[in-house]
C-alpha cells in the first residue's frame, strides 16, 4: 500500500508558531465551519455529520452522528467533551488542545448548535496544565470575537463552553466516571444501562459526551461536506485520524494520516513516518490501539490502519496509539508494566478489576523477577478468566466499566503470543534480558 | 480571618458561577487551593467544603481519589516521572533511579530541604517524547541523566521559574468572561426550535 497525502483534516496549523492564537486562526478559515453552520438549520448541521461517519476517536468508536440522533428527539442540556486522555501510549488530543485550542472550541460550537445545547464542558486532565492555559485563552478571544456565548455572530444561537480539569484519575477517561467528576465526585463509573450518558447524564439530564479529536474534525466536515470527507478511507472508516506511535521507532510522534490506506507496516517503518525501528533492530510485537488492545505481531503489519480491518484481527484500533516494541523487549515486563498500571487506576468497585488486577501484577513481577513457576501460566489464565469469561475478543463483561475486561489483553497476548519466553524466566530463575 | 487568600476567594466564587451545582466546583477549587499552599491544608480544606456546600469528610473523600491531590505536603517541585510503556521501552526506570540517587528519595519521598517530591507516575500523554517526565504539570521530553541533573539544578536556582510555576494547575488560567447565555432563554429559545422542527416533519 501506499501513504496517501490526504488534505490535512486536524493538523493544517501545526506548522505554526502561533497555532494556537485567534489571528492565525482566523487567518486559515477559521470559524467559517461554525458560520457556515449556524446558516443552517441544527438538523442539516447533525445530518451532515451523520452523513460524514465520522466514528468516535476516543476509543469505542461509535458513530457521532448516530450517537446524536438517538437524543435529538428531546432536549438536550448538555454536551461534554472527553479531553482526559489517559489511555497509556495515547497522547493526540495532547497536540490539539495545546496547539489548535480554536479548532476544538469551533467544533464544539458546532455540536452544540446541532444538538441545540445551552452549556458545553470541556473536561481536560488536570495534567494538561498548558492545555488548560490554552484553551481557556482561546476559549476568551473566542467570546472577544462572539462566537461564543449569546447570540453567537449575529444568528440568535447561544452557549456557554466551561473548561473544567479533572485531577489526575484514568478512569474519568469512562463516560459516567468522566460526568461523575465533573460533578465534584469520586471518578466512579455508574452501573449500565442506560449504555450512553445519553439518557441520564450530568446532573441527570440527557448528555453527549465527545472525543476531544471526535469534536476537531467538524469544523472542516462542515466547511467541506460530509461527501469530501466520506471520499477519503474506506467503508465505514472514514476521513482521517490521529495516530501516535510511540515504542521502539525511530521517529515517534503523531501522524495524520487517511483511515484504511496506510497499514502498520507504513505507520512504523515509511520514512517519513516512524522510520523503522531504532538501532536497527527488528520488530517483535505492537499495541495497535492502546494498551487496553490485544497484541499483533509482525505477521499483522500489512493490516489497514481501519476499525473493522483491526477488529478482524481480534483486537482493536481504540484510541489510535501504537507502541512498537524490538527485539530486545522482555514481554513480561511489558505485561506486568501495563497490568500494573490497571491495578493502580482501577476504581476499586468491581472484585474482578480490584483484586484481579492486583493478583496478575503479583505473579507477573514473581515471574520477572525469577521467582516464577510452571503453574503460574496457567493462574495467569484463571485470573484473566474471572475477569472475562472466556479471555476472548471483544471480551466479556462482568463488571461496571470496561477497565475490568480490559486487563486481560495484555497478559493473555503476552503468553500467547511468547509462551516459551515466560517459561524461560522460571526454568532460568531470572529475566533473559537481565 | 479566612486561610484561602483574597485572590483564591474571588476566582473561586468565579468558578461557582460556570456550573449549574456547586459541588461540580469542588476540583478546580482545590486545585486553587493548592496553588496557594502546595496542598490541601485542613484549614483550607474547611473553607471549601463551606463554599460549594459539603463537610470537610466529603471534600477529603472526593480529594483522595485523585491523584494530583495532596492531603500531605508535598515538595515546592513535584518531579513526575512517566514509568508507563512507552516511557519504560525507551529508560523510564532507568532515569527513575538516576532521579532516586540525585534526590536521594524513593517515589513518594520528599528531599529534606523541602524543595522536591519524587512520583513514579502513569502516562502523561507526552509518550512521544519518551522518556519523559512532569515538573508541576510542566512537561520534559526525551529526559536523559544529564539533562536530569540540569533540570534539578535550574530548577533549584529558579532559573526555570518562569516555565514552571508554583503548584495549581490553574495557575495561570484566567477565565475573562462570566457565563453570557440565560440558562431559562435557552430552554425556552430550544423548545420553540424543537416545535418548530417538529412541525415541518424534520428533526432527523
Ligand atoms: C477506562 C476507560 C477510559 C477511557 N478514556 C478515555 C479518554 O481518555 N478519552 C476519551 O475520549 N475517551 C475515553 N474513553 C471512552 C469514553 O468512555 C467514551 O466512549 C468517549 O469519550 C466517547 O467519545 P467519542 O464517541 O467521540 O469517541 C474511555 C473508556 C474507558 C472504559
Ligand atoms: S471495572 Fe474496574 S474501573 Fe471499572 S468500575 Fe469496576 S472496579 Fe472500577
Ligand atoms: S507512557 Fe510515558 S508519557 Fe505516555
Amino acid at each position: 500500500m501506499a501513504i496517501t497525502d490526504p488534505p490535512k483534516i486536524l493538523t493544517s496549523r501545526l506548522a505554526y508558531e502561533d497555532s494556537h492564537r485567534l489571528e492565525r486562526y482566523l487567518a486559515t478559515g477559521g470559524y467559517q465551519g461554525l458560520r457556515k453552520a449556524l446558516s443552517m438549520t441544527p438538523a442539516q448541521v447533525a445530518a451532515e455529520v451523520d452523513a460524514a461517519s465520522l466514528l468516535g476517536r476516543g476509543g469505542a468508536g461509535f458513530p457521532a452522528g448516530r450517537k446524536w440522533s438517538m437524543l435529538r428527539k428531546g432536549p438536550i442540556p448538555y454536551l461534554v467533551v472527553n479531553g482526559d486522555e489517559s489511555e497509556p501510549a495515547t497522547f493526540k488530543d495532547h497536540v490539539l488542545v495545546e496547539r489548535d485550542p480554536h479548532q476544538l472550541i469551533e467544533g464544539v460550537l458546532i455540536a452544540a448548535y446541532a444538538l441545540q445545547v445551552g452549556r458545553a464542558f470541556i473536561y481536560l486532565r488536570g495534567e494538561f496544565a498548558l492545555g488548560l492555559e490554552r484553551v481557556q485563552a482561546a476559549l476568551n478571544e473566542a467570546y472577544a470575537h462572539g462566537a461564543v456565548g449569546r447570540d453567537i455572530f449575529g444568528s440568535g444561537f447561544s452557549v456557554d463552553i466551561v473548561v473544567h480539569p479533572g485531577a489526575g484519575a484514568y478512569i474519568c477517561g469512562e463516560e459516567t466516571a468522566l460526568i461523575e467528576s465533573l460533578e465534584g465526585k469520586r471518578g466512579f463509573p455508574r452501573i449500565k444501562p442506560p449504555y450512553f450518558p445519553a439518557a441520564i447524564g450530568l446532573y441527570g439530564e440527557p448528555t453527549v459526551v465527545n472525543n476531544v479529536e471526535t469534536m476537531s474534525n467538524l469544523p472542516w466536515i462542515i466547511t467541506n461536506g460530509a461527501a469530501a470527507f466520506t471520499a477519503l478511507g474506506e467503508g465505514r472508516s472514514t476521513g482521517t485520524r490521529l495516530f501516535a506511535l510511540a515504542g521502539h521507532v525511530r521517529n515517534p510522534g503523531v501522524y495524520e494520516l487517511e483511515m484504511v490506506k496506510t497499514t502498520f507496516r507504513d505507520l512504523i517503518y515509511a520514512p517519513v513516518l516512524g522510520g523503522g525501528i531504532h538501532h536497527g533492530r527488528e520488530l517483535k510485537a505492537f499495541i495497535p490501539g492502546g494498551v487496553s488492545a490485544p497484541w499483533l505481531g509482525p505477521e499483522h503489519l500489512d493490516v489497514p490502519l481501519g476499525q473493522d480491518e483491526v477488529a478482524a484481527c481480534d483486537t482493536m484500533l481504540g484510541s489510535g496509539s501504537i507502541v512498537a516494541m524490538d527485539d530486545h523487549t522482555c514481554m513480561v515486563r511489558a505485561a506486568w508494566r501495563i497490568t500494573r498500571f490497571f491495578w493502580r487506576e482501577s476504581c476499586g468497585q468491581c472484585t474482578p478489576c480490584r483484586e484481579g488486577s492486583g493478583w496478575i501484577e503479583k505473579i507477573l513481577r514473581r515471574i520477572e523477577d525469577g521467582a516464577g513457576r510452571e503453574e503460574d501460566l496457567d493462574l495467569l489464565m484463571d485470573a484473566c478468566d474471572n475477569i472475562a469469561p472466556g479471555v476472548s475478543w471483544p471480551p466479556q463483561q462482568t463488571t461496571i466499566c470496561v477497565l475490568g475486561p480490559s486487563i486481560p489483553s495484555s497478559v493473555a497476548s503476552g503468553i500467547r503470543m511468547f509462551r516459551d519466553e515466560f517459561l524461560l524466566h522460571v526454568k532460568e530463575g531470572a529475566c533473559p534480558y537481565g | 480571618m479566612s486561610h484561602l487568600s483574597d485572590d483564591v476567594l474571588a476566582r473561586a466564587r468565579e468558578l461557582l458561577a460556570l456550573y449549574p451545582h456547586p459541588r461540580s466546583a469542588l476540583i478546580p477549587i482545590c486545585h486553587l487551593a493548592q496553588e496557594q499552599d502546595g496542598w490541601l491544608r485542613p484549614e483550607a480544606i474547611a473553607e471549601i467544603a463551606e463554599l460549594v456546600g459539603l463537610t470537610p469528610a466529603e471534600v477529603v473523600g472526593t480529594a483522595t481519589f485523585y491523584d494530583m491531590l495532596h492531603t500531605e505536603p508535598v515538595g515546592r517541585y513535584l518531579v513526575s516521572i512517566c514509568t508507563n510503556i512507552a516511557c519504560m521501552l525507551r529508560g523510564a526506570y532507568d532515569l527513575l533511579e538516576h532521579a532516586e540517587q540525585r534526590l536521594g528519595v524513593r517515589p513518594g519521598g520528599t528531599t529534606e530541604d523541602g524543595l522536591f517530591t519524587l512520583e513514579d507516575a502513569e502516562c502523561v500523554a507526552d509518550c512521544g517524547r519518551a522518556p519523559c517526565l512532569q515538573v508541576n504539570h510542566r512537561f520534559f521530553g526525551n529526559v536523559t541523566p544529564e539533562a536530569f541533573d540540569q533540570l534539578v539544578d535550574d530548577l533549584a536556582t529558579g532559573r526555570l521559574d518562569d516555565e514552571v510555576p508554583p503548584h495549581g494547575t490553574l495557575i495561570r488560567v484566567r477565565r475573562e468572561v462570566g457565563l453570557r447565555a440565560d440558562p431559562q432563554e435557552i430552554s425556552e429559545e430550544r423548545r420553540a426550535m424543537a416545535e418548530r422542527q417538529a412541525a415541518d416533519g424534520g428533526g432527523a
